[in-house]
């Protein structure tokens, strides 16, 4: 059968033969292979951090990536930013009666190649079927375990003025990458999303001083470090110049009138660090291949108490304030 | 990036910064008003504010084509859209924008089939690929978007298009300054002209300001250096008392403009009174679609009469912003009640409103 239907989700014999022929084909491992109620599984002693995260992204191939690697990376960054090491994943797909059934394999094959890199495993999930026009063609959830290694060493209460802002690369990648393909804008250089698993990169330099992480993921940057300062005692100042951001994003975003410091990123961390130890987390990052454009791009500081501020590239200071309305729907 | 970078030079604007200042009698405020929208965004956006000396003040005025589009204009928009097999294809900024009781994204989420495009032709695809749908584009901007729009209707008539239509709105520069420039309670040193209007109609049409009205102008480009630039002529003509229509964003507007663009817009378009928000109607400063494209026309196609409502946005003051005579700041609802996401003017809506703009790098 090439394409989904009402009965793949049934919970009967075309479920069955979906599972077999495909989730444990593509997934296999010991615990996924029981096909219990839910994987069971040992940990370590201490504490563990769990997140979840919904993927519907729209177009569901787009250049850099696709939904299935999308969803795996998503929870195993939001895991990997606490501090924890991303192990276990639960995975659930809906889609939409009548996608094609070799959709469903690509995206598939892509979370295997994902949970490969990111060194995870899916040990659970589910399939539901809905009727045509109730969801957009393949919605995917994924939920994460993650071993916390030194989750009190990450926490916002330990930054503090003079601490050093450090983003592992270029920004604006994703969110551009996700609207070419799908508005087709026909774009000269093609923007490929940055989507990707960043506990590799984490786990190089979390023992190195690492005292607060975010993934700028909606909202972008700005976003994220307002969030960062919310409520803090303490302000944000960022060298807008400092800040990577690659030509063919610059140009897009020139184009369509957005500010890349709020386009939305799959693969790129924000760090806070003291500054005795910046150089040196510096230069760790770059020398990892999604940290390679890493850069020192701010500080904290006491004046302006919960609040972002940026030196504009001729020399003026502008507010950056949070996302507000939705800039770019459905990318994520 | 080429284009760019350079005109955002931090030693450029510092010398630029220094001229202005070496130029300036300290003891005069000047007050210039920019007229564009994106060049409010630009002057916040890059901070330019700050930098500038205390006594040079600049002042936004109504060239937002979303800020100045009428409520009246939103409550058709909205009656179309509950017609039956109406698709309303619009620019984004315009989703957002208040009419007197509701919005085209309050009314999308209720099931009408309003969807955003990026440009006209995008509408006139929809229609080709959705020939059971009547399609009709929000026609709303200056004569900067005039001609794409006109080539749109052209386009659509070349290929026998029977279900693509335009609601126009479009607006034109030079009459609505000239009522603007009438309020005499508006004391202005100098004018920064729109870089974008100007390429299409050129420098002419607003030699009557300087001549008329005595006060100095430069159409202005949209990055940093540029908007300096252009404030550095202003402070020049000001100091040699004298007033022109000089032309700062010389790479890309000339004093006759685009020819071409102006007869597409004179092919499809003809004058009309139009009514813009905070202004009132102001005579010949819209255009409206001719005679011979008139089964295009939504206004001409389409027999509809908003409901008359009372305006649900009591206490807005956007049309005394977008005469200059008010800053967002004078405002009781700015940042309380009226806010990016739940807007009650349409100055907060559009990414080109002043009111945005102050909301969003932190004003106030």
């Amino acid at each position: 059968m090439d394409t989904i239907t009402l009965a793949h989700g049934s919970g009967g014999k075309l479920t069955h033969d979906l599972i077999e022929k495909l989730f444990l084909k593509e997934l296999s491992n010991p615990t996924l292979k029981e096909l219990a109620d839910s994987g069971v599984v040992n940990i370590p002693k201490g504490k563990i951090a769990f997140s979840i995260d919904s993927f519907v992204v729209k177009p569901l191939f787009f250049p850099g990536g696709d939904i299935g690697k999308l969803a795996i990376c998503g929870t195993v960054n939001d895991l990997a930013v606490v501090g924890s090491t991303p192990q276990h994943i639960a995975c659930a797909i809906i889609a939409e009666e009548g996608l094609k059934m070799d959709i469903l394999r690509k995206v598939t094959r892509s979370i295997k190649v994902a949970a490969k890199a990111a060194g995870v495993k899916v040990i659970t999930g589910d399939m539901k079927v809905v009727a045509k026009g109730e969801c957009d063609g393949l919605f995917v959830i994924t939920a994460g375990v993650g071993v916390a290694k030194n989750p009190s060493r990450i926490s916002i209460d330990r930054v503090k003025p003079g601490d050093k802002i450090i983003l592992s690369g270029t920004v604006g990648d994703h969110g551009i990458a996700v609207l070419e393909a799908r508005e087709r804008l026909g774009f000269q250089a093609s923007v490929k999303s940055d989507c990707a698993p960043l506990n590799g990169l984490i786990d190089s330099i979390i023992t190195k001083g690492v005292k607060f992480m975010r993934d700028p993921t909606r909202g972008g940057l700005a976003t994220t470090l307002n969030e960062m300062v919310k409520g803090a005692g303490f302000g944000i100042e960022i060298d807008e110049g400092k800040v990577p951001v690659s030509g063919s994003v610059k140009a897009a975003c020139e184009l369509l009138g957005f500010d890349p410091l709020y386009i939305a990123n799959e693969g790129k961390i924000v760090v806070v660090v003291a500054s005795k130890d910046a150089d040196r987390v510096l230069k760790t990052m770059r020398r990892h291949r999604y940290g390679k454009d890493a850069a020192i791009i701010g500080e904290v500081v006491t004046g302006h108490r919960g609040k972002v501020y940026s030196k504009t590239s001729i020399g003026g200071m502008r507010m950056l304030t949070m996302l507000t309305g939705a800039q770019l729907p459905r990318i994520c | 990036m080429k284009y760019i970078d350079e005109f955002r030079d931090n030693k450029i604007a510092r010398s630029l910064i220094g001229q202005i200042k070496g130029a300036i009698d300290p003891g005069h405020d000047y007050i210039f008003m920019e007229v564009c929208g994106t060049h409010t965004m630009a002057v916040f956006k890059f901070g330019l504010k700050d930098m500038l000396p205390g006594n040079v003040k600049l002042l936004s005025g109504p060239g937002c084509p979303v800020c100045v589009t009428a409520d009246s204009y939103i409550d058709t928009a909205i009656e179309y859209a509950s017609q039956e097999g109406v698709a309303i294809a619009t620019f984004g900024d315009m989703l957002r924008v208040p009419g007197a009781k509701s919005s085209l994204e309050k009314e999308r989420a209720k099931g009408a089939d309003i969807r955003v495009v990026y440009s006209c032709l995008d509408a006139v695809k929809m229609a080709e690929e959705e020939p059971d749908k009547k399609v009709i584009f929000l026609g709303v901007g200056f004569e900067t978007t005039a001609p794409t729009i006109a080539a749109s209707i052209i386009e659509a008539k070349s290929k026998g298009l029977k279900n693509f239509y335009v609601f126009s709105a479009h607006k034109t520069m030079p009459f609505a300054l000239r009522a603007l420039l009438g309020d005499e309670s508006l004391k202005l040193d100098g004018l920064m002209l729109p870089g974008h209007v100007s390429t299409i109609i050129g420098s002419r049409p607003y030699g009557f300001i300087a001549s008329e009205f005595g006060i100095p102008c430069s159409i202005t480009g949209f990055e940093p250096i540029d908007i300096l630039d252009g404030i550095l002529k202003l402070v020049r003509q000001c100091q040699k008392r004298k007033a022109d229509v000089e032309i700062q964003y010389d790479r890309v507007v000339h004093e006759e403009g685009n020819k071409k663009a102006q007869r597409v817009i004179e092919d499809v378009f003809e004058p009309c009174d139009v009514e813009w928000r905070g202004l009132g109607v102001i005579p010949n400063s819209g255009l409206k679609i001719r005679e011979s494209f008139s089964d295009f026309d939504s206004e001409k196609v389409f027999s509809v009469v908003p409901r008359k409502v009372r305006s649900g946005n009591k206490g807005c003051i956007c049309a005394g912003v977008l005469r200059g005579a008010k800053t967002p700041l004078d405002c009781k609802l700015f940042k309380r009640e009226c806010t990016p996401e739940n807007p009650k003017g349409a100055c907060m809506v559009s990414s080109e409103g002043t009111c945005a703009a102050y909301y969003k790098y932190g004003k106030g």
